[in-house]
């Protein structure tokens, strides 16, 4: 019997992908305008180093996420707290991660409104980053849940679904980390 | 077979809003049949508000040089009867008669996330306050139902009226995708018994279908949305073109939404048919493989046409070559269903109930709105008549000629289920042939309007030979189905009062939801029929003539 939650979730973030799939799209053919654009280009302002190091943060939290669910199927209570918890320390470092790089951009005046950089950047990273903070709410609600109701719940069919939220958010963001900030470095 | 269970018959008081359970059941609901109702009353209210605006739409053109709206209240009332008729009339229509019917059909007790059905319901709801509040909070947007940039920025559009629109568009779009989940979850697991997917009643496979069309083309529209909000709110350049931002990049989003959009907006249609002819033939459905497998195939082709509303737009010969391809191909599985639809009429022994005459009907304007479509879809064609009344005409017979009157043939068929009693026959076929020649007269014209000139549109227009005449005959075409609709809404109000009562099955039909009583209760089914083919009712009514005996 498949479980439906699962599914649900799943078919859910099949319409997401087709949502980052146009602002992606976006970014792409607005890139092929300002990139060969005059003047100075707007994404030299971006720091690649910074940005990937808080990038595996939320690469890692991929991992911790698997540990809580498995966890959480095996019934150790302990173990999927802890997975749960750190799962959320390292979304909301990656997030203290895309605030530097954010108040990077605005000190270098890069904003929505200045060009069509900031607009497809700010657009496609902020949406993102709004999924990501989505996930941290239902990790932290599911993690509430499951320290109130101790040992007797794990509270397995909830940590499945939202874990594989979370596996999305991230590998969106290892699309869009390579899209704006690999392919600067590379072409 | 003798030795199968009979369904007893469940004596279930009808429901009334005084009743003991009281208004606040509705508004708190979660049960499938009641967000169901709750689902065609908003939409049966929008529809009513869509069609006045429609009929100003009609006084304004009534003769030539008329000033019954002014030109900005004219822009306002065709760009919310358009947005209104689609996002908050037909498509959340066809979401709700799935949320009454999907359950009952595939013999489960209720949708698979009762609470997400519920929330569906009020973002549609919502979502509709919030888009006519515009009317109040300075104008209504005023940019046509697919809100053309740079016509749709700040720049150009100065009212909050857009704002609502994105906003309001966006709330009942995440609705629909969560009820587009719903469905498929639904359908996937909670079928009963023996419900295989090749047993599964065609409604129910249009609706999943349509789910899927729902999951991958509502994220363009949202996608589109947000970036129009980003263009108006935070002076964001996406469709700024003074700024390099992109006109185009508009139309391919909106377009790669509007497109799949149109299916989403047809297919329970023939969902709908594909249960009433069949079961007023006294026939099973002519090809059910068929008519299950060219859905599928709608559905992918539905994805790769979208640019067949751009051939005006300057994009590429290759480009449009292939988009006309497509458009022209996707004609094909459509052609398939109407000859399945007429082989299970061959033969059959017909009964001419108001419902077999909407779906009929629908047979032919939909085939009408079809051709006219293949014409649209040949480039120099299109560029001919792109933007005039002849397109104008052609998606009112596909959308209200096809999808108007097979909800109608819907809703005269399952009246009885959801309220234990018949809709009057006699107003009925009043209804009927009023809608019917109503319908005809007011777009029949706008074909030859469109062929000779009239944009679309159009504020208003001179003396010019013929255009007088051939406006005032569809303006009054257009009073016509004002008063069918009044017939309509008579014929809803006397037949739940003194209405002929219905029993479990009026019309000897054999998909799951005819087994329990009329209306079901609470928890739909207190005995599932045994499924062994596509019409289990039959087979346990009618034991010396099984279908699954038959087909082996």
């Amino acid at each position: 019997m498949v479980d439906k939650n699962k599914l649900g979730m799943g078919l859910f973030l099949a319409s997401e992908t087709v949502f980052f799939l146009i602002l992606i799209l976006a970014f792409i053919y607005f890139r092929g305008i300002w990139s060969n654009g005059p003047g100075p280009n707007p994404a030299d302002h971006l720091n690649p180093l910074v940005t990937g190091l808080f990038s595996l943060a939320l690469f890692s939290s991929s991992g911790t996420v698997w540990f809580a669910e498995r966890s959480a199927a095996r019934g150790k209570h302990t173990y999927q707290l802890g997975g749960l918890l750190l799962t959320i320390l390292l979304g909301i470092i990656f997030l203290v991660g895309q605030g530097i790089e954010y108040a990077n951009l605005f000190r270098s005046q890069v904003t929505i409104s200045q060009n069509l950089f900031g607009t497809t950047f700010f657009t496609l990273t902020g949406f993102h980053a709004l999924h990501v903070t989505v996930g941290l709410l239902m990790l932290a609600i599911v993690l509430g849940l499951s320290v109130k109701d101790g040992q007797k719940s794990t509270h397995q069919t909830s940590v499945a679904p939202i874990a594989l939220y979370w596996h999305f958010v991230d590998i969106v963001w290892v699309v869009i980390f390579s899209v704006i900030y690999l392919s600067t470095l590379l072409l | 077979m003798s030795d199968l269970p009979l369904v007893p018959e469940v004596e279930t008081p009808l429901p009334s809003l005084l009743g003991d359970e009281g208004l606040l059941s509705w508004f708190a609901s979660v049960d499938h049949k009641q967000i169901g109702i709750m689902y065609l009353i908003v939409t049966l209210v929008f529809f009513i508000i869509g069609g006045l605006e429609a009929l100003l739409i009609r006084i304004q053109l009534a003769q030539p040089g008329e000033k019954v709206l002014s030109p900005q209240a004219y822009n306002q009332v065709f760009t919310m009867h358009g947005t209104t008729m689609i996002f908050l009339v037909v498509m959340p229509m066809l979401i709700g008669i799935g949320n009454y019917l999907v359950p009952l059909m595939i013999g489960a007790r209720d949708m698979a996330f009762p609470r997400l059905n519920a929330l569906s319901l009020w973002l549609l709801i919502f979502g509709g306050l919030l888009l006519y509040y515009s009317f109040i909070a300075g104008g209504a947007p005023a940019a046509g139902w697919f809100a053309y940039a740079p016509l749709s920025e700040k720049a150009f559009s100065t009212t909050s009226g857009m704002d609502f629109w994105a906003l309001g568009l966006l709330v009942t779009g995440i609705g629909s995708v969560a009820a587009g989940v719903n469905f498929l979850v639904t359908i996937i697991t909670l079928r009963a018994p023996g419900m295989s997917m090749r047993r599964l009643p065609l409604f129910v496979w249009m609706t999943m279908i349509n789910a899927i069309l729902i999951l991958f083309a509502l994220p363009s529209l949202n996608a589109a949305l947000v970036m129009i909000l980003a263009d108006r709110q935070l002076n964001a350049l996406f469709f700024n073109t003074a700024a390099g931002g992109s006109a185009l990049l508009w139309q391919h989003v909106f377009w790669s939404f509007g497109h799949p959009e149109v299916y989403i907006m047809v297919l329970p249609a023939f969902g709908i048919i594909s249960e009433v002819i069949p079961v007023f033939s006294r026939k099973p459905i002519y090809g059910y493989g068929f008519v299950a497998a060219s859905t599928i195939a709608i559905g992918f082709l539905s994805f790769a046409v979208w640019g067949h509303h751009m051939f005006a737009a300057g994009m590429s010969t290759t480009l449009d070559v292939v988009f006309s391809l497509a458009s022209m191909l996707i004609a094909v599985p459509t052609g398939v269903k109407i000859f399945n639809w007429l082989a299970t009429l061959w033969g059959g022994k017909i009964r001419f109930t108001t419902s077999m005459l909407f779906a009929l009907s629908f047979l032919i304007l939909f085939t009408i709105g079809g051709l006219s479509g293949v014409t649209l879809a040949t480039v120099p064609v299109d560029q001919q008549v792109t933007d005039t009344y002849y397109v104008v005409a052609h998606f009112h017979y596909v959308l209200f000629g096809g999808t108007m009157f097979a909800i109608m043939a819907g809703f005269y068929y399952w009246f009885p289920k959801v309220t234990g009693r018949l809709l009057s026959e006699k107003i009925g076929k009043w209804h009927f042939w009023l809608l019917f020649f109503g319908f005809n007269i007011t777009f029949f014209p706008q074909h030859i309007l469109g062929l000779i000139g009239m944009t679309r549109r159009t504020y208003t227009y001179p003396d010019i030979p013929d255009w007088a005449r051939l406006n005032l005959l569809s303006t009054f075409g257009a009073f016509l189905i004002a008063v069918a609709v009044l017939v309509f809404l008579w014929n809803i109000f006397v037949s739940l009062r003194n209405g002929e009562i219905a029993g479990n099955n009026p019309w000897d039909a054999w998909t799951l939801e005819w087994s329990t009583s009329s209306p079901p209760p609470l928890h739909n089914f207190d005995l599932i029929p045994p499924v062994r083919s596509t019409r289990p009712l039959w087979d346990l009514t009618h034991p010396d003539d099984l279908d699954w005996k038959r087909s082996k």
